[in-house]
């Protein structure tokens, strides 16, 4: 076999193994019947967590559970549930948890204003450090011109 | 000294909401269930040992309840097995069984086995009923007065000592006030 002919055989296993990919896929969910409708349950199923492996979206998981609940969101999107009817529907059975984005509430409110206070905090202790080392050059100047 | 005063309280500060972050860890990974204090989701459910007579969710007010999430392909639920057994034997509150994505064969010959604790059983094939209860890994176990409200939920397998100190205080408490 010449060498091109063998590359030739290494490149067809190579597309045949990338062919085969979505085979592997873990959702077996049946597609849902509109392009929108399976983009709305794609998104939905990659933010929303597999509670029993809780680092995994449901997208990902293949626990048993995580297949139930992604043909929950399924069959809600099927049977016309807005995106925010779907996650208010898992968080009213598992929590706010479920939610890979969390949403603001005024219990996490500090939580989300944390980052600008802090930043208020680091500018604030910032001007006066810069407050007083220019205070502090003016005296020396002073004193280097009076000497 | 003035101009540590400041750092030193932010230092200070934080080392407390990080302690306090520390020692809450291990409940952290115990989720709270945003079920207590509501109404039990409804349901009908296959009854295990009788296929003419479903089981409905209905039909339990009125009752406590001890609720218990499980399967045979559960390797936790065989050890906590021998405690619904026990509270079986208290006779103060009745179990409810749901058989989750199980077998049904299956789910008999382990009764047989290793004796039925529970009043009824109905089984959950699809695991509609296990999402409904926000249910994520079982054994999970749930006490329901007799309105149908959720007063409490144990994830994991139970124990005497969970049963003594979470569920039945809750019971008698609710008896003595008249609720």
């Amino acid at each position: 076999m010449s060498y091109a002919r063998a590359a030739g055989v290494l490149l067809w296993a190579w597309a045949a193994l990338i062919g085969a990919a979505p085979a592997l896929a873990v959702d077996i969910t049946p597609p849902l019947p509109t392009p929108q409708l399976q983009q709305r349950y794609l998104r939905l199923t990659h933010e929303l967590r597999c509670m029993q492996c809780q680092s995994e979206s449901l997208a990902d998981s293949q626990v048993d559970l995580a297949a139930d609940l992604r043909r929950q969101v399924h069959d809600l999107l099927l049977a016309g549930n807005s995106d925010d009817q779907v996650r208010d529907y898992m968080v009213a059975r598992y929590g706010e948890f479920i939610l890979f984005r969390p949403r603001m509430s005024w219990r996490n409110a500090w939580l989300w204003g944390a980052p600008a206070l802090m930043m208020i905090g680091g500018l604030l202790v910032a001007w006066r450090i810069l407050r007083a080392r220019t205070r502090l050059a003016d005296v020396e100047d002073d004193e280097a011109a009076r000497s | 000294m003035n101009r540590f005063l400041l750092p030193l309280a932010a230092f200070v500060l934080l080392l407390a909401v990080l302690l306090v972050g520390l020692k809450r860890a291990p409940e952290k990974s115990i989720l709270p269930s945003p079920l207590i204090g509501k109404p039990a989701p409804q349901f009908t459910l296959p009854n295990l040992f009788d296929n003419a007579t479903p089981l409905q969710s209905d039909s339990l007010k009125g009752h406590w309840w001890l609720v218990n999430v499980w399967g045979t392909w559960c390797v936790e639920c065989r050890a906590e097995h021998a405690v619904l057994l026990q509270i079986k034997q208290q006779a103060q509150v009745p179990i409810l069984g749901i058989d989750w994505r199980d077998h049904d064969e299956d789910a008999l010959t382990w009764l047989a086995q290793l004796g039925n604790p529970y009043e009824r059983v109905g089984t959950d094939h699809d695991g509609k009923v296990a999402i409904d209860l926000g249910v994520y890994g079982a054994p999970e176990s749930f006490l329901i007065n007799p309105a149908g409200t959720v007063i409490y939920k144990h994830i994991g397998p139970l124990t005497m000592p969970v049963w003594q100190h979470e569920f039945l205080p809750r019971v008698s408490r609710a008896s003595v006030s008249g609720a």
